[in-house]
């Protein structure tokens, strides 16, 4: 199914607001067999000198897939695109790093659709997504971009 | 002087390979973990009936697993703190089973906004020896 770049390009989510679970930090750095233990540790990040366990660089994207758009999301049949989960693929993401996040903190998420693209005659179509995430003072933390791919062909 | 611990600075320069950092290999448990861990739950990394189902071999890891790892690598080399942005290009699956090699090496060394920072050109590979991500970050010499 062909997406409507029209429809869906400009189009900006509603704010979300998330908080890094401890838990979660704790549970992705055994998925992912991190040994650093900054990363699982309270009391070892807090000896190299972080206020508490920082949140790994890419867990970014992970944040916001623990809570998805109402408005935009690429999945959504109704109020996104519909991609079908069989026929998708990442193909970029990109972080801009501009404050630390640590373990508690609360941030607010909101994506807006950048761009819509093709390649192959329709065959493949790029969707280009931006993330903004700032802190409980409104400081801009991190900025996310990814680019998904919808195989239609 | 004899017996002095010289701390000696790490000398930083361009084309310098940083070390590399080994992961996997990537097995079903550990994309079952990673599914939950990281709340992409996209079924063609964790249920091999739907990804045949779409078409291919089986499943594969997810695109952020490998990113994760390309993290690692960064931050075994600087802290975290220092990246100051990355980005990373999928270029091919990474099938399960493999095992993911993170290479980097410093491009090019700059100053921007009073800071000396490095950027490095890194990409992971399998075993046997596809490159299935390829990026570029900036950090920090301090």
């Amino acid at each position: 199914m062909r997406i409507d770049a029209q429809r869906h390009i400009g189009v900006v989510s509603e704010p979300r607001v998330v908080e890094v679970e401890r838990g979660f930090l704790k549970f992705f750095a055994k998925a992912t067999g991190e040994t650093n233990p900054i990363y699982f540790d309270e009391e070892a990040a807090r000896a190299a000198g972080h206020p508490d366990i920082p949140m790994p660089p890419t867990y970014m994207f992970s944040l916001q897939l623990s809570a998805p758009a109402a408005v935009g999301d690429v999945f959504d049949p109704v109020n996104g695109m519909g991609i079908d989960m069989r026929r998708v693929l990442h193909g970029e993401e990109s972080f801009t790093y501009h404050q630390p996040v640590y373990a508690g903190d609360r941030l607010e998420l909101v994506t807006t659709t950048t761009d819509i693209y093709e390649k192959k005659g329709g065959a493949l179509q790029f969707i280009v997504q931006e993330t903004r995430c700032t802190n409980s003072d409104q400081i801009l933390c991190i900025e996310a971009r990814q680019v998904t791919v919808a195989r239609n062909g | 002087m004899a017996d002095a611990v010289m701390t000696v600075p790490e000398t930083v320069f361009e084309g310098q390979e940083l070390p590399e950092h080994i992961c996997g290999p990537i097995d079903r448990t550990i994309l079952a973990l990673f599914a939950g861990a990281s709340h992409d739950h996209v079924k063609l990394h964790i249920d091999s009936d739907f990804a045949k189902g779409a078409g291919m071999d089986d499943v594969f890891a997810h695109g952020m697993l490998v990113m994760a790892y390309l993290g690692q690598f960064l931050t075994r080399w600087r802290p975290q703190q220092n990246i100051r942005k990355w980005s990373t290009r999928f270029v091919a699956i990474t099938p399960v089973h493999a095992t993911i090699h993170c290479r980097g090496r410093i491009a090019e060394i700059i100053e921007q906004d009073g800071e000396r920072l490095a950027r490095v050109k890194l990409g992971a590979w399998t075993d046997k020896d596809v490159q299935t991500v390829d990026g570029e970050a900036l950090v920090a010499l301090g």
